[in-house]
C-alpha cells in the first residue's frame, strides 16, 4: 500500500470569543502548498454549552456559535474551491441549526452549497437520555448534559464526502484525530498513532496558545507581532508524528518553550491523558525545534481508550452579584478598606462576600480572605474594591448592588466609579457513563432543507 | 567554591496554568537543561503546598518529564470550587502560575549564566 501524503490541519480558533480573523493566513498557507488540509475551530468551552443551551430557550433557530457567520465567511469559498475540509464543534447546542446557517451563507455568497455533516449523539439533557446520568443529575436545575464524544463519527462523515463536519460537544482532541483517521486510514484500536494524533490536536486545541499567544513576558519572553498571531498549522504523517508551525508573514513565535507550555496544558497525570480516543502518554515525548517557527513533537505513546465517556452537566445555581468602587490619593488604601468593613456589616448574615483590592491584593487571594489579611496594611493611593457575594435569592444577591452604590453618600470620602453587576450563575459537575449508551451518529444535511 | 545566590524560581523557568472544575495544574519549564536538577531538588510538591498554603490545597502532586526539563504540578481544591464557582475575579486561577514562579530558589553562581530575565 503507498504511504498516504502527510495532512495538514490548521486551527484557527481556540475558544468561543477568540479572534475571527485567524482563519484567513492559514488557508493562504494551506492552498499555497496544496496537498490534503482540514480548518479546525475549536470554540466549546466547559461552560460554552450552557450558554447555547439557554440561547436556544429564546431562540429555537439559535444555541450554535454566535460568531458563525463571521468565522466562515471569508474563507468558505476559499476552502470549498481548494478542497480544504472543515471540521468544528461551532454546532455547540443545535449542530443542525449551525449547519443550515452555512447552507444560507453559501447560498448569499453564490457558490455551491457544500455537503456538511453534523455529528449527534453528546446531548444527553432529554428525559430518556438523562436517566443515563443516575444519581449526578438528581435534584439539579439542569441546563445541559453533554458528553464528549470521540472522533469516530468525524471520520466515518469525512469518510462519507462530508466537505464540513459540525459537532456539539467533542473532545478538543478529536477534531484533529477524526481527519487523521479518515486520511491515514488506521485501525481504530492503532493507540500509538491515536495517541499521537490526539497531541498533536492537543497542541492546536487552543489556538494561538501554542503560536505564541499567552506565552508573552517582556524582556523573559518576547513574542514578536502579538497583534497579528498566526494560529497554528500541524504536518501529520502516516505515523501521526506531528510537526507544528504557521502561516508565513504572521506574527506570533513557534519554539520549543511555547510547544512545552502548551503540551502541559490542562494534563493531569502525563503518562495518562485521557480523551474518548485513546489514552496518551507524554512522559518520553521530546520537542524538536527544526528551525524557525517550526517544533516536531515525537516520542508520544498510546494505550487502550477508556470504556467510559465524560459527561459534563451545566445547572442553574443562583445569582452572583458584584460592586465595585474607587479611592486614590492620600490615604486610598485605608479609606477603601474601611468601606469593605461598611460593607461587611451592611451584608452581615446574607453569606460570605469576597473582598478584593486591586491594586493591593485581588488575583492570587482567596474567597475567605486569608490572603488579603495577611497582608500588612499599606498606603496604595490608587485602590478599587470589589466586592462579590453569591445567594440562590436574586432580591438577596441585589442587596449587594444596592449597599455599594449607597457608599456614593454613605460610605469613606471620595470614592468614585461605582459599577455593579448581577449574573445567574451556572454550576458544573461531570460524571462518567458507559461508551455503548452513547452511540455518536453523523448524518448529511440536505440542502433543500434550509 | 561557589556560593548560593537566592532568586526567585522564574528566572529558571517558566510556566502555565491550566484549569479543570476545582483543579489547577502549573507547569514548571526549566529555562536550560543545565537548571532541571535545582528544579527537581527544590521546587518539590512540600514547597508548592507551602506557597499555596492560604488556598488549602487538598493534595498536590508533581510529575516529572525529565526529557523536557519540565515539571507538572496538579494541585486539588485550590480554586474556591473552580471557574463557576469562585468569588475570585480570575475563576480560572490563569495567574496561579506566577504565584508558583515566585518561590524562592538557590541558585549556584556557576548557574548564574542560564538564568533568563533582569536580576
Amino acid at each position: 500500500m503507498a504511504i498516504k501524503p502527510n495532512l495538514r490541519i490548521g486551527c484557527a480558533a481556540g475558544f468561543s470569543g477568540d479572534r475571527t480573523d485567524a482563519a484567513g493566513p492559514i488557508v493562504d498557507a494551506m492552498l499555497a502548498v496544496g496537498g490534503p488540509s482540514v480548518l479546525i475551530f475549536e470554540t466549546l468551552a466547559e461552560r460554552t454549552l450552557a450558554l447555547a443551551q439557554l440561547a436556544r430557550r429564546t431562540d429555537p433557530q439559535g444555541g450554535y456559535e454566535p460568531l458563525l457567520d463571521e468565522l466562515l465567511r471569508p474563507i468558505l469559498q476559499p476552502c470549498m474551491a481548494g478542497g480544504i475540509r472543515i471540521v468544528s464543534n461551532f454546532g455547540a447546542a443545535n449542530p443542525s441549526g449551525a449547519a443550515r446557517h452555512i447552507v444560507a451563507l453559501a447560498r448569499e455568497l453564490g457558490m455551491r452549497v457544500p455537503r456538511i455533516a453534523i455529528v449527534e449523539g453528546d446531548d444527553l439533557s432529554g428525559t430518556e437520555q438523562r436517566k443515563l446520568l443516575g444519581s449526578a443529575a438528581e435534584g439539579l436545575s439542569l441546563v445541559s448534559a453533554n458528553a464528549y464524544l470521540g472522533a469516530e463519527a468525524i471520520a466515518d462523515a469525512l469518510t462519507a464526502g462530508a466537505e464540513i463536519v459540525v459537532c456539539g460537544r467533542v473532545a478538543d482532541p478529536s477534531l484533529t484525530v477524526g481527519p487523521a483517521l479518515a486520511h491515514f486510514g488506521w485501525a481504530r484500536d492503532d493507540w500509538t498513532r491515536l495517541a499521537r494524533a490526539t497531541m498533536a490536536g492537543h497542541l492546536l486545541e487552543c489556538g494561538s496558545q501554542v503560536s505564541g499567544g499567552y506565552y508573552a513576558d517582556p524582556g523573559v519572553k518576547d513574542v514578536p507581532g502579538l497583534a497579528n498571531l498566526g494560529y497554528p498549522i500541524a504536518e501529520l504523517n502516516a505515523d501521526g508524528e506531528c510537526i507544528v508551525s504557521k502561516a508565513p508573514g504572521t506574527g506570533g513565535r513557534i519554539d520549543a518553550h511555547t510547544v512545552k507550555e502548551q503540551l502541559l496544558y490542562e494534563v493531569h497525570d502525563p503518562s495518562a491523558y485521557l480523551t474518548p480516543d485513546v489514552v496518551a502518554d507524554i512522559t518520553e515525548a521530546d520537542v524538536i525545534e527544526l528551525g524557525p517557527d517550526r517544533v516536531q513533537l515525537t516520542g508520544v505513546r498510546g494505550h487502550a481508550r477508556p470504556g467510559s465517556l465524560k459527561v459534563n452537566l451545566c445547572h442553574e445555581t443562583g445569582w452572583l452579584a458584584e460592586g465595585e468602587i474607587s479611592y486614590a490619593g492620600a490615604r486610598a488604601e485605608a479609606r477603601a478598606r474601611l468601606a469593605a468593613d461598611v460593607l461587611r456589616q451592611r451584608l452581615d448574615g446574607l453569606g460570605p462576600l469576597r473582598v478584593d483590592l486591586i491594586g493591593v491584593a485581588s488575583v492570587f487571594g482567596d474567597d475567605a480572605g486569608c490572603w488579603l489579611g495577611a497582608q500588612v496594611p499599606g498606603e496604595a493611593r490608587d485602590v478599587r474594591l470589589r466586592v462579590a457575594m453569591k445567594h440562590a435569592e436574586r432580591a438577596k444577591a441585589e442587596r449587594l448592588l444596592r449597599e455599594v452604590t449607597a457608599l456614593y453618600c454613605c460610605g469613606p470620602a471620595g470614592g468614585g466609579g461605582v459599577r455593579t453587576a448581577l449574573r445567574p450563575r451556572l454550576g458544573t459537575v461531570s460524571c462518567l457513563v458507559p461508551r455503548e449508551s452513547v452511540p455518536a451518529t453523523y448524518r448529511f444535511i440536505e440542502a433543500a432543507a434550509s | 567554591m561557589s556560593q548560593n545566590l537566592k532568586l526567585p524560581l522564574h528566572r529558571a523557568a517558566h510556566g502555565r496554568t491550566g484549569d479543570k472544575g476545582d483543579r489547577s495544574n502549573i507547569s514548571v519549564i526549566a529555562w536550560h537543561p543545565a537548571l532541571w536538577s535545582l528544579l527537581v531538588e527544590q521546587i518539590t510538591e512540600e514547597a508548592v503546598a507551602h506557597q499555596f498554603a492560604h488556598r488549602r490545597p487538598s493534595s498536590v502532586r508533581r510529575y516529572l518529564l525529565p526529557r523536557l526539563h519540565a515539571m507538572n504540578f496538579v494541585l486539588d481544591g485550590v480554586l474556591d470550587g473552580g471557574v463557576n464557582d469562585s468569588l475570585n475575579l480570575d475563576t480560572h486561577g490563569k495567574a496561579l502560575s506566577y504565584l508558583l514562579l515566585d518561590l524562592p530558589l538557590d541558585v549556584p553562581t556557576d548557574l548564574i549564566p542560564f538564568l533568563v530575565g533582569p536580576g
